[in-house]
């Protein structure tokens, strides 16, 4: 009974962090922003406007939660919980400590993998379901970006397997203690980072969005707390690809001196800066352009690492 | 031998009657049967042909009292047309009479006859026959009148109240309703299945308010339809009833970026057509001022175009360096977007004083910044993966749709009124006219960027070799009228009474003058019927045939293409629908 209660509780606390930090994260993008564009950003509400994130959610939550009445609707609700759900399961698997960590599954890669293939069907049946042609632009285009990037982002985390023998996340960031995944594997590093921004359709792979062309692509439909949904489920998808690039390349919780939790937070805190002072640099690709770099430049690159890993993995014994 | 004698010759005395101007265009009459032959000969025929349309508009002659030795008119068709290899306009009048006349298209001639004579048709019920879709353009379909026709009431007090009844909103709403038919479209052809996309006119990529309708084949365009005309605000029938002191701040709402350039051409054609000679001093703050906009112009399009290919951060940075810029022009005028600072004969005053550090300190600062803009947006290898080869224009193409400015000589053709038919005294300085050769996206961004830098050098010597001296003409139509003799004697006191409460009366006559732009030339064509407004105003602007263009250029592109085109080619609505 113990036990259970124990698990409920650690669950309790790393939704209810996770859901703060990816709201905090709406707080440090537009800060961040702010500071290499310069100009101040929110910094109002609050000592340094940390409060603004309070003031947010204030307000998505009691802003009209309109439904067109165009738009099929029993699908048009479901769209953006599949996303939160999703990836919410996904961090299930991921060790932050030793110890700390939901479940220490022993397909626990295969597991986030599948997850975050399900998060595509959040898009197309959000671009579906508005029953706008914006939003079906622009779910197309996501189910195109989304499912061929995918494909390799899958396949640049084999090497990671091969080297470890498992699928097991907490056995992968044990097999790191010598050498982080970072050096030997450094394409898959590279092309998971790029699948991953891809697959959090952050800019320069925004197209299902690109506010610019679409208005907002397949969330241009959606207000209240369900674009809050999306919104708050982009941040945690960019925290999940955060928190798998230092679980998978990075070595995960180790270092010295430090506890292990701090250790897993500061790499993944870095890596969400980079995301940010992505969206703060780059303009984004063209749709056909982002499909041939997938498909010409990122898959065979992929295959070769996978080639490159497998002989010497052969070789070694 | 002259354009008009090479005519006379050719198609006898009878079909061209020349006629005199204060700005020395050759400018004849003809017929409405001879112009579609008179025209082909102009574009083609002719050794040294006119092969850009550069302005088609018209005249409501009825109540023109000074008409000299023209010939009867009700209404007069007035085409422009530009000669490169001359470096010479040339005007041609058609004489229409009765209350609704036709005119032949000649859209068959030019493609961008177009919108020219759509607009005539709106504008003055003239219709053109054998145009491929005559409709309204500037105003709503369902619009009763035609504004810019004499009877029709400058003031909306005149039309009684308005009321918009919720039947009439449906209506309205219904009107604007696309309709593929209405232009030969079908949703299905060939088995394919086209979407009809409405884009704007509040989409967040159009600049403005711009509506284009895409037909779409997956993401392929295969057609676009441009709807223009939501922010129209009659500035042609305003200018027929402000005096000719008083219609300079409109000017400045044409191309509301541009500030003084829009005054130019305006103040360069009154002066004209009351042969006032401005002093020295005059002409260089004006050349400077007009300088500094057009750097000011280009930052915001330099930020705006990054932010359309998905760069967020260029657009803070410029809209930061153009708010350096304002502090000098707050400085000199007191306002910002809408300086209203030239006057006719001059500047409004004379600089303020420290205005040179104001400016040093801009010339200092710029250099660093564009170098900066250069390496994270015209380096960037994805905004040239966006842009090289997207949109592009031949030169034979941008001349044929009335192209000009930054957008022309991205093709490869240097061509500037600056260098070419220097006024305000730009014969007396040295820059460049910076040219590319694609006529894509990514060089006509390059063009205007390398411009910023040519503005900054004639904005150098502007500072360093500041003439002393008035900065009003000394001439009794100048505005307003000098007041330092007024207390004096009677007359001058009446003169000056009247100069400020009516304005000046200026002598009848037509001159049009063009300049260079921010976006390309624009023109002021006025007529005065010797009063104290213009009888007829028409503002060329250069957003408007550069718009005409881009359904050929998107044609088989996608939306982001489309978008990334928008942002390259630098319109804005203001100096589209006027």
């Amino acid at each position: 009974m113990n036990q259970v209660l124990i698990q409920l509780a650690v669950i309790i606390v790393i939704l209810l962090g996770l859901t703060t930090v990816s709201a905090g994260l709406i707080w440090l993008e537009r800060r961040l922003l702010a500071l290499w564009q310069d100009r101040y950003g929110p910094n109002r509400v609050g000592p340094f406007g940390l409060l603004q994130v309070a003031a947010d959610m204030i307000k998505i939550f009691f802003k009209e939660d309109w439904i067109p009445p165009f738009a099929d609707k029993p699908v048009f609700v479901l769209a953006p919980a599949i996303i939160m759900v999703t990836t919410f399961l996904s961090f299930a698997v991921i060790p932050f400590a030793p110890g700390i960590g939901i479940v220490d599954l022993n397909i626990g890669l295969l597991f986030f993998l599948a997850m975050s293939s399900l998060g595509v069907y959040s898009v197309v049946l959000a671009g579906w379901a508005s029953n706008s042609k914006y939003a079906l632009l622009g779910g197309l285009r996501g189910a195109a970006q989304m499912l061929s990037y995918e494909v390799f982002m899958g396949l640049s985390l084999m090497g990671v397997v091969m080297l470890t023998g498992s699928f097991n996340l907490s056995a992968i960031v044990e097999a790191q203690r010598g050498l982080w995944f970072v050096i030997p594997q450094f394409p898959a590093f590279v092309i998971f980072l790029i699948a991953g921004v891809a697959e959090t359709h952050r800019l320069p792979f925004d197209l299902p969005e690109a506010e610019n062309e679409l208005v907002a692509g397949f969330h241009a439909e959606y207000s209240g707390l369900k674009f809050g949904m999306f919104f708050v489920g982009e941040y945690l998808g960019i925290t999940l690809i955060a928190a798998m690039i230092t679980t998978l390349f990075l070595g995960g919780w180790l270092g010295p001196v430090l506890p292990p939790f701090v250790w897993f937070f500061l790499k993944t805190f870095v890596f969400i800066c980079l995301f940010i002072l992505l969206r703060a640099s780059l303009p984004r690709l063209r749709f056909d352009q982002l499909m041939a770099f997938g498909w010409k430049v990122m898959l065979p690159l992929v295959l070769a690492n996978l080639l490159v890993t497998g002989a010497i993995v052969l070789a070694r014994s | 031998m002259n354009i008009i004698q090479e005519l006379q010759n050719t198609f006898g005395e009878a079909a061209v009657a020349p006629q005199a101007t204060k700005d020395d265009i050759p400018t004849f009459w003809t017929t409405k049967e001879r112009l579609p032959e008179i025209l082909r000969f102009l574009k083609s025929g002719t050794q040294s042909p006119y092969p850009m349309l550069y302005d088609l508009s018209a005249i409501d002659e009825r109540v023109r009292g000074n008409r000299q030795d023209q010939p009867a008119s009700d209404f007069t068709l007035v085409y422009h047309l530009l000669s490169f290899e001359r470096n010479q306009d040339v005007r041609v009048k058609v004489a229409l009479a009765g209350e609704h006349p036709s005119i032949p298209s000649i859209t068959p001639l030019w493609k961008s006859a177009d919108w020219y004579e759509c607009e005539i048709w709106d504008m003055f019920g003239i219709r053109a026959e054998g145009h491929p879709h005559l409709r309204r353009i500037l105003m709503p379909p369902d619009w009763k009148g035609h504004p810019l026709r004499k009877e029709h009431p400058a003031r909306r007090t005149e039309l009684g109240k308005f009321r918009l009844a919720d039947d009439r909103e449906v209506k309205e709403e219904d009107a604007m309703r696309f309709r593929p038919e209405d232009w030969g479209l079908s949703p299905r052809q060939d088995g394919t299945d086209f979407m009809f996309l409405n884009l704007g006119p509040h989409h967040t990529g159009t600049h403005g308010v711009l509506r284009i309708i895409l037909e779409l084949d997956g993401e392929r365009i295969e057609n676009a339809i441009l709807d223009i005309g939501f922010h129209h605000r009659a500035q042609e029938k305003t200018a027929e009833r402000q005096t000719w002191h008083t219609y300079i701040p409109y000017t400045d709402r044409i191309d509301y970026l541009a500030g003084v350039l829009n005054e130019f051409p305006y103040v360069l054609a009154v002066e004209k057509l009351a042969g006032i000679e401005v002093p020295d001093r005059a002409k260089v703050i004006r050349v400077m001022l007009a300088e500094l906009f057009r750097i000011a112009n280009h930052l915001v399009w330099y930020g705006t175009f990054a932010a359309d290919l998905g760069q967020l951060s260029p657009v803070f940075f410029t809209f930061n360096d153009r708010e350096r810029f304002y502090t000098i022009i707050e400085a000199v005028c007191g306002f910002r977007m809408h300086p209203g600072w030239f006057r006719i004969g001059g500047v409004a005053a004379d600089l303020p004083r420290g205005w040179e550090k104001l400016v040093r300190d801009f010339l200092d600062y710029m250099p660093a910044r564009l170098r900066e803009y250069d390496r994270i947006v015209m380096q960037n290898r994805i905004v040239k993966a966006r842009t090289q080869g997207v949109g592009a224009l031949t030169r034979d193409q941008a001349i044929e749709w009335g192209v000009t400015g930054p957008n022309l000589r991205a093709c490869g053709f240097e061509w500037d009124f600056r260098k070419k038919r220097p006024y305000s005294g730009y014969d007396q300085f040295e820059f460049d006219i910076p040219t590319a050769t694609h006529g894509d996206s990514y060089d006509r961004a390059a063009v205007r960027v390398e411009e910023m830098r040519q503005s900054l050098r004639i904005v150098e010597q502007c500072l360093k070799n500041m003439p002393a001296g008035n900065t009003k003409a000394d001439h009794p139509l100048a505005t307003p009228p000098r007041k330092d003799r007024t207390m004096l004697d009677i007359e001058t006191l009446i003169d000056h009474f009247l100069n400020v409460s009516w304005g000046p009366v200026v002598p009848a006559g037509e001159a049009a003058f063009g300049i260079e732009a921010a976006k390309g030339n624009m023109s002021y064509y006025l007529i005065s019927d010797g009063s104290t407004q213009s009888y007829r105003a028409r503002i060329r602007t250069p957003s408007f045939p550069h718009l005409q263009a881009v359904p050929e250029m998107t044609r088989g592109l996608n939306i982001s293409d489309l978008i990334a085109i928008l942002g390259s080619i630098d319109f804005i609505m203001g100096d589209v629908d006027r």
